[in-house]
């Protein structure tokens, strides 16, 4: 399973992509945030710190996914970038779009 | 790094050639993404930097080919042709539709942040040494060092 998802404190839902976010799992990603949304979850973390590469099918899913959670009043954030997604966040501008921590432990400081 | 929409001038050279034939399924791309890097790096230890490139843009060539290219037709073929050089790889990704013209695709901008879609062809312009396509526009040619 490349998505895991974990409760912790203060209210945080985290979620572990493991491999890759690409066009085959995408819907799989947006729909276990909407599961989340629909249960009353507001806060997320996605944890890349296992993260191989992402495809631009998968960055459109996070958009779609921030569009989501913002408009449900929620917040998400997003960690553990290796030194090449954090070059293809900026190369695109996402950057811009997303609150991005360096690792997950500083993420969930900031909520 | 760079674009062109001409073959590549180094097609002619001698180079290990692999060649991979797949039916349009989305599901298949993660594999083709595993079955090129295997065949790139049988016999060197590229750094993480020369993975991530090669791993992204194939992934993005193949699922276009799939969903733009052979628009979900099960029925149409992608075929990726991989060239491997001491020094670069040269992955070739076609399908069967009728090809587009790759002039005609924006890249990015500002006020399209929060598009969903449109970032594909960028990413592979930006991730690759060097980018071409046939006339059709239903093969791309991607350039992406070895090492």
């Amino acid at each position: 399973m490349a998505f895991k998802l974990n409760r912790v404190a203060n209210g945080v839902t985290t979620i572990t992509v493991d491999g890759q976010l690409i066009v085959v799992n995408r819907q799989e990603l947006k729909q276990l945030v909407q599961d989340a949304i629909d249960r009353g979850e507001r806060k997320f973390l996605f944890d890349f710190t296992r993260t191989a590469y992402i495809d631009s099918s998968g960055l459109g899913a996070l958009v779609s996914i921030s569009k989501r959670v913002r408009e449900a009043g929620g917040d998400l954030r997003l960690a553990g970038l290796n030194e090449d997604l954090r070059s293809l966040f900026e190369l695109t501008k996402l950057d811009t779009l997303f609150t991005i921590a360096e690792t997950p432990a500083e993420a969930l400081s900031g909520f | 790094m760079g674009s062109s929409a001409s073959v590549p001038a180094d097609g002619a050279s001698a180079g290990e050639r692999y060649r991979l034939v797949l039916p349009t399924d989305l599901t298949l791309v993660g594999q083709a993404v595993e079955t090129v890097m295997a065949c790139c790096f049988a016999n060197v230890d590229p750094s993480r930097r020369t993975r991530f490139r090669l791993a992204t843009v194939v992934a993005e060539a193949v699922a276009n080919a799939m969903l733009y290219g052979n628009r979900s037709d099960r029925t149409r073929q992608v075929t990726v042709e991989i060239e491997i050089f001491a020094d670069r790889i040269v992955v070739a990704v076609a399908d069967q539709g009728d090809g587009f013209d790759p002039a005609a695709v924006p890249p990015p901008g500002d006020e399209t942040l929060d598009a969903t879609r449109g970032r594909g062809l960028f990413m592979i312009r930006r991730l690759a040494d060097h980018v071409a396509f046939n006339p059709q526009g239903n093969t791309i040619w991607m350039t992406l060092p070895r090492r």
